[in-house]
This record gives C-alpha cells, structure tokens and sequence, in this order.
C-alpha cells in the first residue's frame, strides 16, 4: 500500500505540527474543551509521543457550567492520557457567581475569555494547541496554524506570519505567546470518521438518548442539573436527542435524534440540513462575532 | 439552455441514506489532493470553488438560507443564488484590516477528500500566491473566455511553476458567453501552449467550462460534446498524486524530535518525506554520515511493517549513533548531500527589504542555521519574467542570489523535493518570516572547503597572552564619545599588559572598506565586516575594541552570533541627540542639518538603541574617564550587568 488515505494525511500532518511546537515552544499545553475535536486532538498528541505520554499538560479552562458527562471523561481521559491535568476557573467569576442565566455575554467573557487569559499567564504557557478547525465559519477559513499572540495575548491580524510549506516559524519574544492549530484542516466529517475508525472515546451526550429537556429560545436544551432556572411556563420534557457541539449545558442546544451508535449520527450529520456551528448560542450575534472574540483572546 | 443552475434545496448522499456502513467504508479510503486556484474576482473563481463545494454537498442548508439572503442582498444573479458569495465576504474583512493571505477551503467526494488554498487580494498578491502554492501539488489557472491570456495569467503560472506545482489546469472559464465555442478555446490553448513552453512547463491540461451554468464544472457538459477531455472535478480525481511520486523515491525522514521516555527507549520522530522505510532498512544519519539499520517502526497501536512518505512515525535504530533535531535519517545508499552555501530563488515576504550582509535565520525541515544572502544574482520581473539586476530585494519581490550559512545544511534541490529543499528566512529581531527561498544548487564552497584543522587553537592563542578573548563592540550616535572612551580604555588595558586592538572608522573606512558608502545595505556590509575581521582577532587572542555608530540591532546581533557566547561585550554609549548635536566635534551635524550628508544617523536614518545592553554607559551623568575606568573593570572581571 502506497497510497495513503486523508484520515492519514490529516493524521500525519497534526502530528507534525504537534512535533515542531514541542521541539520548539518552552513551555507548551494543550487546551482540553473535552469536546470531539479535543478528544480527537488529544488522541493525536498520545500517537505522536507513544511510547512517552505527551510531554505537556492538559488545561481545562472550565466555567463550572458542562455537562456533568463531560466533567467526568476529563477525568478519565488525562489519566489514560498519562497527563498532568490543570483545571482553572476564573476566581472571580466563581466570587461574582456568573452564570449564564443572569450574565449573558459576561458569562462567556469572564469563564472563558478571561480564565483561559488567567491560565496562561498563571503557568507562564508560551504555546497553546486548541481544536479549532477552518471548515467550523467562514472567518476561520485564512486561520493560520500558528496563530501568534503579543503579549497580553492581543491578537493582531497585521502581524500573523506566511506559513509556507509545512516549515513553520514558533520563535518568539518573551511574553509573546502562540496558539495552535493542529487540526486546521480536519472538517467536521473527517472528525466523526477518525473517531470512528479509531475508536476515540467522546461523551456519551454525542450519542442519541431520552434526556430531559426544556425548549427555549428555538433552542432545544438539556436539564442537566438542579441549577437550571425553568421560566413561567416551561416544563421538562423527556426527548431523544444528542448534541453536535459541547459547552456550558445552558447555552448549547441539543438536536432531537435517533443516532445511537457513531454510524447512525455520521449518517445524520450527512443527511441533515444544518451546520454544526448552529447549536451555539454565542454564535447568533453577528458573522463578525467570531473575529472579535478571537481578538479578545477567545478561541 | 443552460441558466445558472443550483438546485434549490440541499441534496443529501444517496448511499450515505441507504448503507451507512457501505459509505464509511468507501470514504476511509479516499485519498487527499490540495490544489489551488488563481485568478481575480472578474474571472469567476469565487463563482466556481462555490460552484465546487455546493455540487460536492459541502454546503449546509443553513448556509444556503444565509446565503439565499446575501444573493438576494449583495449578489448579481438576481433571484438566483450567487455561488460566489459563499467564499467571498473578504471585503468586510479588508474593512476591519484584517491581512488575508490565503483561505482554505473543503470538499469531498467519493473517491478524495479536497483543500483548496484560495489566493484573493491584488496588492499582496505574489506573497499570498506563494504561500498557497507551496502546499498545493494542482493549480487551477482561471482565464475568461472573453479575454483570453492576459499578464495576470502569466504571472499566476510563472508563480505556480516555481513553487514546483507540476499539475497545471488551465479552466477557460465562461464558455457559456462565447456560445461554447469550440475555435474560441482552442485559440486560447494554443496561446497558452506557447507561453508554457516559454516557461519550461511540461504539460498542462485545458478545460472548458462555466462556474455560473456547472458546464463540465461536476460533470461532462452536453452543452461541449466537443470537448474529449475530463471535466473539471473529474481531472481532479484522478490526477496522480505527488505523494505517490514521492514513495518511489529513496527514503528521507528529517529528525523532528527524539523520543525518550526512559533509558530503554530512544526514538527518532520525524514526518517520512521520501521514499518508504521497512525494520532492517540501512539507513544513514545525514551529516554526521554514520550508518545503522532500522529496528522498529514504533505507533501506538502496533509496531508496523512499513511506512511510507507523509507518513508521521517514529523509529528505532539498532545502534546507538548520534542523532537529533535537524539530522536527516535517509536512505544509506543514496543519502541527501550537506552543504553551506547555495544558489536560490528568493520570494521577499518582510516589509523591510532585504539587505545582503545582514544575518537572517533560516529554517528548513528541523534545521535552523543562520544564514546571510552573499549577493542578489538578479532579480525577476513577475509580470514580464525579465531579469533585472538588483541590490535590495523589496516585498514581493523575487530573485535569484546566493547564500551562505554558519553551518553546513542537509538539502536536495527544490526542484527534487519540496521538504528539503524549501527554505523561510526569519528576522532575527522581530522574528517574522521575511523570505521564502527554493534552493536550486550548492555553491562550491559548500562541498570542496572543509576546514583546516589547526593545531595552534584559540583557547592556545589566548593562554598565550594570559587573557580571555573579548570583543568589546562600542555603540551609540556620531559624537556620543565612543573613540573617546574606547581610547581610554585601550590605553588601560595596555597599562595592564594585556593585548588588545582598536578598529574604528578611521582605520576600516579608509582601507578594508573604502569601497562602501552610507547605503543601508553598505552599513550592513560594514558591520559584517568588521565583526569578521574582530572575530579573527579574538581567534588569536586579542582583546577588540570597536567604536562605530553600527546603528542597526540586526548587525550587532549578527555580530554577536559569530562569537563564543560571552565573548561579545556590547557597550552602549547613551547620549541625548541634542547633546550629541550641541558637541558635534567633527561638525558633521551640522553638514547634515544643511542637507549636505544624506542618511545620518538620527537625523534622517535611524539609530536602534540596544534592548539588553552589558554596559550602558550615561553620559550625562559620567565622565569619558569615569567609564573608561568602569568598563576596564567589568570586562576583566567578567560581569555584565547593566549599569543602570
């Protein structure tokens, strides 16, 4: 066999990429969302070091507001993972008690935004690989694979490098940092499908399954604990569905389903009309909401 | 007729809706081609990569309302979709400022999987084509049918030849409004097939088509029975692959990493560019040029029998040689040669131009050398593809030079392979990639000079004298005292009996370098080399004193690269401009005030203060005596910490 599939090109390339930042970055990490991409992301850093475990740690920038499902695979996956695991949460988001059913935007600024600034800087990361993907919007389509922030993380779209061929330049100044992309290229079918045919364990939540939940909003979300606030009016309802995307369970929307084995939910991704990006809630401002959050230092 | 044709509703896979499993299995082992597309606006690209990811399904149903919304908003189809609205939306982002160098974009069909590298944007455009074409082993070159060959065409497939892109398809695009003329294509292949030849490219192949009707776009249209050849997406899924070529040819694996868990294990980890690797193989490790055999190839699933280019893996060997980043693993019979000097074809990516002399680093592979363009051969007019004769390369700019490195490089021609032959130049200040290069042969220096062993060492030299080597680099403005206080200091350490030697304008300017001016690219010069000829001194000994403006941080730290770490002692001699210009003891401010001496430094060139000096020396608050006395102190005792 000398013809190699795309699943093993896209697999050798992030593999690569994950190589050169180690080979040249002080003092790298990977963000760990516990998300499909993350779990495919961190499938990779395991086959790129094997025998060794991936010489950095995993960082959860976490907003106290997952899933449960998903707290518990973080857990497990560090452990099989042989990584030191590091969870943040912005100190004074927990003071304040931001949560997203009072805070909107803030929610997302002060958890995310703020927690992952807050991490960085707390551990003095240098490098940081995060699962975003071209195909997920528009905007992200020109994404380097080395995104390059100056100190205080700002992200200035004047200032990204050329990346040529697959050399990539990770110098840098102290207190520059870079974050990086090694599944740039990956779409979201090739992820279910390296997931498939590798057996990546993810959260169960990506299956189908009867659960309860609330519809608001057009949105379709998950009662996932007691913290959840019903409106006058609403009630919980049980349904079958599953969730394209992972986030703070108040804020994701859930898509009713029948898929219970990755098959079945490749083949409705395939079959469905919608792109995945839809579920989100932060992504219903404007097109441009992505670009500004990225300046600000979110993913 | 054919009126512009998406259909209006998202059209699902129909094995995909009927055996899932079948589908899974059939899309494990599609294949991966990345091609690019060149052409503006006006010529219809955005309209047919739309075209391509919305006939290949790529296209959610959300995104079709978003965009059925846009059409109906900003598109020029009417009540149609406009196609081209899908991968365009780059004006808002111009307008927030935002640099686009190259979108990448997604399909896939049945058979492959597609990235497609979308080059927009006409300023930029040779630095954005290049970028793109460097990962693309396709082009798809887009020409009107209305307006034939024009200059832009040319230059995109100038652009796409260098870059080494040896699948070339010429889409002679909007057939639908010359009728589907027959004569109409052919006259424009013809013209095309000679300017080819022209360029030395060996082949293309010509398609006619429309982004707008779908016309041989997906499949064969009805509309061109003439036409014998494949359909746009059918050509590209069945083009042979480079990764295929690349399998056949003897095995490289630039080392990325050394894997060591523990004492049991050491594993050389890199990305196979060439050729195939089995357990037993004799491999060599390039340059050192020892040979052992392969043990394992090493995955976490199971060890594997075989691997081959583009493949990322991780090796054992069965001996313990050296070996680490930046060493090529390869073929032990036909290994890549190493050498440290170069002629190249440059493409200038920086804002600053590029100055020969001035010290660059330059990563290929692993490798990262330091490396300086010795000189622009000439240069290439991207339009006309004359040669020009050059000193200073601007952004966009492309030349043919040659290069010099501090250390001897692992490569293969360009033109043999992309890996190790393509190299970027990265400033050694602000760290951005300034440069492109592709390597076409070594100079001779590379391969004929070895150096001379010699006996007499320099840790010899410097026992001799009873002192530790030292380059003591003064800088800072014209008249801020650094011949001044470097005298001093010479004449303290000659008290002391220590060695030393003084090289300052007075006696390089007149002699070594009388042949250079004020130029950027002669201050470069000049300061390439002085630090050679102190870099000597210190080789045999000598304590060096150097007092010149050097105003640029580059050099200085250039300089500074070519010796010992420790060596290299930079004084900055911090003195106001207008303190400066108040003494102005040669009346060269002055001159330069009247206009009389262009590109002085401060007043119309720029002097760059050093960020981490050894010593900073205020005058304004210490006499030439009192620093003389302190900096005779520090470098014979070693410390340098910043006088604050």
């Amino acid at each position: 066999m000398t013809a190699l599939t795309h699943l093993q090109r896209l697999e050798a390339e992030s593999i690569h990429v994950m190589r050169e930042v180690v080979a040249e970055a002080e003092r790298p990490v990977m963000l760990y969302s516990i998300g499909k991409d993350s779990a495919v992301m961190l499938h990779l850093a395991r086959k790129a070091f094997f025998p060794a475990a991936p010489p950095f740690p995993l960082l959860h920038v976490d907003t106290t507001w997952k899933f449960r499902a998903m707290y518990e695979l973080r857990e497990r996956a560090a452990r099989e993972g042989g990584m030191e695991l590091i969870v943040h949460r912005n100190p004074d988001a927990e003071a304040r008690g931001i949560n997203p059913f009072d805070h909107g935007a803030l929610h997302t600024d002060l958890w995310k935004t703020e927690g992952l600034r807050q991490a960085l800087d707390l551990h003095g990361f240098d490098a940081a690989f995060g699962g975003a993907r071209r195909d997920e919007e528009k905007s992200r389509a020109k994404e380097r694979v080395f995104s390059f922030r100056a100190a205080g993380h700002r992200w200035d779209p004047k200032n990204q490098r050329p990346e040529l061929w697959r050399v990539y330049n990770a110098r840098k100044r102290e207190g520059e940092s870079i974050r990086v992309f090694p599944l740039s290229n990956w779409t979201e079918l090739d992820i279910w499908q390296y997931i498939h045919a590798e057996a990546v364990p993810i959260v169960p939540l990506y299956l189908a399954a009867p659960r309860p939940t609330v519809e608001r909003d057009g949105l379709l979300l998950m009662v996932d604990d007691e913290r959840f606030r019903l409106r006058p009016g609403e009630i919980t309802k049980q349904r079958s569905i599953r969730f394209r995307t992972l986030g703070c369970y108040p804020l994701t929307g859930a898509v009713e389903s029948r898929a219970t084995t990755l098959p079945e939910v490749i083949q409705e991704m395939l079959l469905t009309t919608t792109s995945e990006r839809q579920g989100r809630a932060i992504d219903h401002d404007q097109s441009a909401s992505m670009e500004k959050k990225k300046r600000e230092g979110y993913f | 007729m054919n009126a512009p044709t998406p259909p209006a509703s998202y059209r699902p896979d129909e094995l995909a809706a009927r055996d899932i499993e079948a589908y899974l299995r059939q899309h494990e082992s599609k294949t991966l081609l990345r091609f690019l597309t060149c052409g503006s606006v006006d010529d219809g690209k955005s309209t047919l990569i739309g075209r391509l990811l919305h006939d290949t399904r790529a296209i959610f149903a959300d995104q079709l309302d978003a965009l059925r919304d846009d059409s109906r908003r900003h598109g020029t189809q009417g009540e149609a979709i406009d196609l081209a609205l899908l991968v365009d939306g780059l004006a808002a982002e111009r307008e927030q400022g935002i640099t686009i160098d190259v979108a990448y974009r997604f399909f896939s069909t049945e058979r492959r999987k597609f990235i497609v590298a979308d080059t927009p944007g006409h300023e930029q455009y040779t630095r954005n084509m290049v970028t793109g074409a460097s990962t693309a082993e396709l082009a798809v070159i887009l020409v009107d049918a209305k307006r034939g060959i024009l200059t832009q065409t040319r230059r995109h497939s100038f652009l796409a030849h260098l870059l080494g892109i040896r699948h070339l398809v010429l889409a002679v695009n909007k057939m639908d409004l010359v009728g589907f003329d027959r004569a109409a294509f052919d006259a424009i292949v013809a013209d095309y097939r000679a300017f080819a030849a022209s360029i030395g490219m060996a082949d293309f192949t010509p398609v006619p088509l429309s982004g707008l009707t779908g016309d041989n776009v997906v499949e064969r249209s009805a509309a061109m029975p003439w036409h014998e050849g494949p359909a746009l997406l059918e050509h590209l899924e069945t083009v042979e692959l480079d990764q295929a070529r690349e399998a056949a040819r003897p095995f490289r694996m630039p080392v990325q990493w050394v894997n060591r868990p523990d004492a049991g294990f050491r594993g050389f980890s890199g990305l196979i560019t060439a050729g195939s690797v089995e357990p037993g193989d004799p491999v060599r490790v390039v340059p050192s040029g020892r040979t052992t055999r392969v043990a394992r190839i090493v995955t976490m699933g199971s060890d594997l029998p075989r691997a081959v280019a583009e493949q990322s893996v991780t090796l054992t060997l069965a001996d313990e040689v050296d070996c680490s980043r930046g060493d090529v693993l390869a073929a032990a019979d036909a290994p890549p040669q190493a050498a440290d000097a170069f002629e190249a074809t440059l493409v200038w990516l920086g804002e600053e131009p590029l100055l020969p002399g001035r010290a660059y680093l330059l990563k290929l592979g692993a490798q990262t050398v330091s490396a300086q363009v010795a000189e622009i051969k000439h240069a290439i007019d991207v339009n006309t593809l004359a040669e020009l004769p050059a000193r200073v390369l601007e952004l966009n700019g492309i030349a043919a030079a040659s290069l010099t490195t501090d250390r001897p490089l692992v490569f293969e021609p360009y033109a043999e392979s992309r890996d190790l032959g393509g190299f970027i130049l990265i400033d050694r200040l602000s760290n951005a990639t300034v440069g492109a290069g592709m390597i076409r042969f070594a100079l001779r220096r590379g391969t004929n000079i070895h150096w001379q062993a010699i006996d007499v060492t320099r840790a010899a030299h410097a026992a001799q004298k009873n002192q530790e080597p030292r380059l003591v680099w003064f800088t800072g403005l014209s008249g801020a005292g650094k011949s001044t206080i470097a005298n001093l200091v010479e004449k303290k350490l000659h008290a002391l009996g220590k060695h030393s030697f003084l090289l300052d304008g007075d006696n390089v300017r007149h002699g070594l370098n009388r042949d250079l001016g004020f130029s950027d690219a002669d201050r470069v010069e000049n300061i390439r080399r002085v630090g050679e000829v102190a870099k000597l001194m210190t080789d045999a000994g000598l304590i060096v004193l150097t007092a010149f403006i050097s105003p640029f941080r580059a050099e200085r730290e250039m300089v500074r690269a070519m010796l010992p770490a420790g060596e290299f002692v930079e004084i900055f001699v911090d003195t106001p401009l207008a303190d400066a210009e108040t003494r102005d003891p040669k009346g060269l401010y002055r001159k330069a005030r009247a206009g009389e001496l262009p590109r002085f430094t401060g007043i119309d060139s720029p002097y760059e203060p050093p960020e981490r000096p050894e010593i900073r020396i205020d005058t304004t608050a210490m006499g030439a005596e009192e620093a003389a006395e302190l900096i005779v102190e520090r470098v014979l005792g070693g410390e340098w910490f910043p006088v604050v």
